[in-house]
C-alpha cells in the first residue's frame, strides 16, 4: 500500500519554525513548552476562544500550530481534512467538541447535534460518512434517563446519516466539573472521486448561494438557555447535510467551496472563504433569508443573524454556469428547498466581504469576534 | 415582518433622500445623539447616501463609552472578591479596565453573568442567599426605570444580598456641555427616541429654546433616521430651532410618568465623570439616601481607586463629536475590537467598533447612491 498522503497546509507556510520543545528558532532558553507567538491580551482561555470567531482563529494560528510545529504540517483551515490513501481512495477525517446547554433544547439534543456536525464537517468536503467515534465526558450525577435520551438521539442520527458508531470511551468528572455531559464525535468518511471542495478553490465569478433560512439554532438554544421569550417557537435547523451535499454532486461535480455556518455563523464562514483564496466576496443583504422570527429577536439583542450559529445550512461557492443546476438541485430536496443565491466572489477588494445594504450602500461583513454580547438597549 | 421592514423600505428611504436634497442650501452638522442610532446609520450605510452637504456627527450615547474607567475599575475589583456573583449586561463584559476586563476576571474564576434584566440578578440573589449578588447598574434614563425598580423590589422583598454598582448617565445635560464647549460645531440633534419614551420630550424644551438648536426625538430604523435627518434640515433651512417628535409610535411628550415616578424615588441627581469627556455637572444618577444600603460601593469600600487610561485613546474627543473614529491614529490598528484601548471600540452601539466592523481605512467600499 503506498503511504498516506496529505496536502501541506497554506496556514501553516507562514508560520515559524518551531522545534520540539516548541521553541521559535534562535529563541534558545527554557526547556518545556512556551507560548511561541504570545497571544495578545490574554494570558489565560476566556469564553471567546471557543466562540468560532476571531479569537478562535487566533488561537490555533498563534498557539496550537506553532506549538504542533511539524506534526501539523497537513493541518488546512477546514472542518475535515482529506487524506489519499492512494489505490483512488480518499478519505475525509474530521471532529467535533459539543458543549451545548441546555441538552435538549426545540428541535434538537446535544446527541443529534454532535452526530449531525460531524457528518456536516464531513459533507462539506463532499465525503459520504462511513464510521464515527463517540467520546463522552459525564459529570457524576447525571440522570441515567438523560444519557439514554442522548445516546438514543445519536443512534438514529448515525442511522439516518448511513454511517456506523463504532468506536467511543466514557470518562466521568466529579459533580461541579461539567454541564452534565461533554460529547465528542470523530468521523471519516469517503470522498468520491473527482470531488475537490475546498476553501481555495472560490474563484471570481463564483456565485454564493445558502441552503436555507440562518440563524435558527443560535436563537432558538439562546432563547431556552437564557429563558427568553420571543412569543414563538422557534427551532434548531440540526440536520445532516451529506444527502443535499450527494444531490449537489450530481447537479454539479466540480462544486468549488461548501463550509456549514455553525459557530460564528454565515459572516465567519465567507471571511474564511475570501481569506483563504484571497478573493472578494459581494453579498446583496436583501436576499439573504432570515426569518421572522430571528430578525425580531436579532433587533431585540443587539445581535446580527449573520453571526449566529446554523446547524442544518450551508453555504456553497459554485462555479456561475452551474448555478440553475445547482439550485433546482437543492430546491428538490427537503435540506434545501429555500435555497438562494446571496452574492458572488469578486476579484476585487480581495479577503473582505461586503454587503449591499437594503438602502443601495455597502458596508463591511466582518466576523464576529467571539462570544456574541446583547447590547444594554 | 410588520414594524421592521416597513422602516428599512428602499423607495421610501430614497424619498426621503431626495426630499433632503430638495431643501438643503448649506453645509449643517447634525448630531445622532444614541449609539444605536450611530450603529444603524454606518450599518445600513445611511452616512453614504446623504446629501454632501449634511454631515453626520456621533454623539456621546453609548452607555458602555461613558461609563467612567473608575467606574469599571470597581466592578472589575467587586467582580473579583470570592462569594461574589457580579451580573452584568452583556456588552459590558469586554470594556476594558485600567489593567483588565470582566471576561478576565470570569476566566481567573471570578463569578461573572449576563443578565438581560436587572430583575434577573434579583433571581439570582435569591436563589444564592449566601452569596453577594451585585448589579452594573449603567446605561442613560432608557435603562435607569428597570434598575430603580430592581432595588426598589429588594427592599420590599428583603433581599439584603443584593447590591447594585450604579453609574448612570442622563443626557440633557450631555447637550447642554456639547453646545457650550467653544469647540462645539452642531447645528441641530437627533435625541435618543428610547430614552425619550422614559422622559418625554419636555426635558428637551430649554435646550432648544436656550441655543435655538433644532432637536428631533429620532427613532432607530433607517427610514425613523432618515426621516429624523430630513426634519432637522427643515428647521434648519427654515431658521427654527425647536423640539420635534419624529418617533411618535413610542414617545409621548410627557414621557413614561410611572417610570418617572420611581427613578424619583430609588435615584437622585449627581455629578457624574464621562468616560474620556469629563465630569459633567448634574449629569448622572445615584441611589438616594433612602436605598444607601443597596449601594455596592458603600458595600464593598471601593471608592477609591487609582486608574489608568491609555493616553493614546482619542474617545472623548469621538464621543463629543470632535473628530470621526478612523481620524484617530490607533483606529484599526493599535485599537481594535480585539485589542481596544477604549471602550467605544467595544460596545455595539459604539462608534469606533461600528467604524471598524462596517468599514476599514483605504478600503474600496464607496458611496452609491439609489
Amino acid at each position: 500500500m503506498p503511504p498516506i498522503t496529505g496536502t501541506d497546509a497554506p496556514v501553516s507556510r507562514s508560520l515559524p519554525v518551531v522545534d520540539d520543545l516548541g521553541r521559535e528558532d534562535g529563541a534558545g532558553g527554557g526547556a518545556g513548552w512556551s507560548c511561541p507567538v504570545p497571544l495578545r491580551d490574554h494570558d489565560r482561555i476566556v469564553l471567546g476562544h471557543g466562540g468560532g470567531g476571531l479569537l478562535s482563529s487566533e488561537l490555533i494560528e498563534h498557539l496550537f500550530l506553532p506549538a504542533f510545529g511539524d506534526a501539523a504540517r497537513w493541518a488546512t483551515p477546514t472542518d475535515a481534512h482529506v487524506l489519499d490513501l492512494g489505490h483512488d481512495t480518499r478519505i475525509a477525517f474530521s471532529t467535533d467538541t459539543y458543549v451545548v446547554r441546555p441538552l435538549f433544547f426545540p428541535g434538537g439534543d446535544i446527541g443529534e447535534l454532535a452526530v449531525n456536525g460531524t457528518v456536516n464537517d464531513l459533507a462539506m468536503r463532499g465525503a459520504r460518512p462511513v464510521a464515527l467515534s463517540t467520546g463522552f465526558v459525564l459529570e457524576e450525577g447525571l440522570e441515567m434517563e438523560v444519557l439514554g435520551r442522548v445516546a438514543t438521539s445519536m443512534g438514529r442520527a448515525a442511522r439516518r446519516a448511513g454511517a456506523q458508531l463504532v468506536t467511543g470511551d466514557t470518562k466521568v468528572v466529579e459533580q461541579g466539573h461539567g454541564d452534565g455531559l461533554y460529547v465528542n464525535t470523530a468521523g471519516i468518511g469517503l470522498v468520491p472521486e473527482g470531488v475537490d471542495i475546498q476553501p481555495d478553490r472560490a474563484r471570481p465569478g463564483d456565485a454564493v448561494i445558502v441552503s436555507g433560512p440562518i440563524g435558527l439554532h443560535g436563537i432558538a438554544v439562546l432563547s431556552v438557555r437564557e429563558g427568553l421569550e420571543f412569543g414563538t417557537d422557534l427551532c434548531s435547523d440540526t440536520v445532516a447535510l451529506h444527502g443535499l451535499v450527494a444531490t449537489m454532486l450530481a447537479a454539479c461535480p466540480d462544486l468549488h467551496v461548501l463550509r456549514d455556518p455553525t459557530r460564528g455563523g454565515l459572516a465567519a464562514s465567507l471571511c474564511e472563504i475570501a481569506d483563504t483564496a484571497g478573493v472578494g466576496i459581494e453579498l446583496e443583504e436583501r436576499s439573504i433569508p432570515v426569518p421572522d422570527e430571528v430578525r425580531a429577536a436579532c433587533g431585540f439583542l443587539g445581535l446580527d443573524a449573520m453571526d449566529l450559529a446554523n446547524e442544518g445550512k450551508l453555504v456553497a461557492i459554485v462555479p456561475h454556469g452551474s448555478v440553475d443546476d445547482v439550485l433546482a438541485a437543492m430546491g428538490a430536496t427537503d435540506e434545501g428547498r429555500a435555497a438562494t443565491v446571496i452574492g458572488r466572489v469578486t476579484e476585487e477588494h480581495p479577503r473582505l466581504v461586503v454587503a449591499r445594504t437594503g438602502l443601495g450602500a455597502t458596508r463591511v461583513v466582518d466576523r464576529p469576534l467571539g462570544e456574541q454580547l446583547p447590547r444594554i438597549c | 415582518m410588520k414594524y421592521l421592514d416597513e422602516f428599512q423600505d428602499p423607495a421610501l428611504a430614497r424619498t426621503l433622500l431626495e426630499q433632503i436634497d430638495a431643501v438643503v442650501t448649506r453645509p449643517w452638522a447634525v448630531m445622532e445623539v444614541c449609539g444605536g442610532q450611530t450603529h444603524s446609520i454606518i450599518r445600513h450605510g445611511i452616512d453614504q447616501l446623504l446629501s454632501e452637504q449634511v454631515e453626520l456627527i456621533h454623539g456621546p450615547g453609548c452607555p458602555v463609552c461613558v461609563t467612567p474607567l473608575e467606574m469599571v475599575d470597581r466592578a472589575l475589583a467587586i467582580a473579583a472578591r470570592p462569594g461574589v456573583v457580579f451580573c452584568s449586561f452583556g456588552d459590558m463584559l469586554r470594556v476594558p479596565g485600567s489593567g483588565q476586563d470582566l471576561f478576565s476576571v470570569k476566566a481567573r474564576g471570578g463569578d461573572v453573568r449576563v443578565v438581560y434584566s436587572p430583575l434577573d440578578a434579583l433571581d439570582v440573589a435569591v436563589d444564592n442567599p449566601d452569596k453577594e449578588v451585585v448589579f452594573f447598574g449603567v446605561g442613560f434614563e432608557t435603562t435607569a426605570p428597570a434598575n430603580a425598580m430592581a432595588v426598589h423590589q429588594a427592599r420590599q422583598r428583603g433581599i439584603a444580598n443584593f447590591s447594585m454598582l450604579v453609574s448612570h448617565v442622563l443626557v440633557p445635560p450631555a447637550l447642554e456641555a456639547i453646545m457650550t464647549a467653544p469647540s462645539s460645531r452642531v447645528d441641530g440633534f437627533l435625541a435618543a427616541g428610547h430614552v425619550c419614551t422614559v422622559m418625554g420630550t419636555w426635558q428637551y424644551e430649554p435646550l432648544a429654546e436656550r441655543f435655538r438648536v433644532p432637536i428631533v426625538v429620532t427613532g432607530f430604523e433607517p427610514l425613523d433616521v432618515l426621516d429624523g435627518i430630513r426634519r432637522c434640515v427643515l428647521q434648519l433651512e427654515g431658521g427654527l430651532g425647536e423640539v420635534e417628535n419624529a418617533y411618535p409610535r413610542a414617545v409621548r411628550p410627557e414621557g413614561n410618568r410611572p417610570a418617572q415616578v420611581m427613578l424619583a424615588e430609588v435615584f437622585e441627581v449627581c455629578d457624574r465623570q464621562w468616560r474620556g469627556i469629563g465630569t459633567i455637572p448634574n449629569s448622572g444618577w445615584r441611589l438616594a439616601p433612602d436605598y444607601g444600603d443597596f449601594d455596592a460601593e458603600r458595600r464593598f469600600d471601593v471608592v477609591e481607586l487609582a486608574v489608568c487610561e491609555p493616553e493614546r485613546c482619542r474617545a472623548g474627543e469621538v464621543l463629543q463629536g470632535l473628530i470621526k473614529p478612523d481620524a484617530c491614529e490607533c483606529f484599526g490598528n493599535d485599537c481594535t475590537p480585539r485589542s481596544p484601548l477604549g471602550a467605544p471600540m467595544v460596545s455595539n452601539e459604539g462608534a469606533c467598533a461600528a467604524y471598524y466592523r462596517y468599514r476599514r481605512p483605504g478600503e474600496p467600499v464607496t458611496a452609491r447612491r439609489g
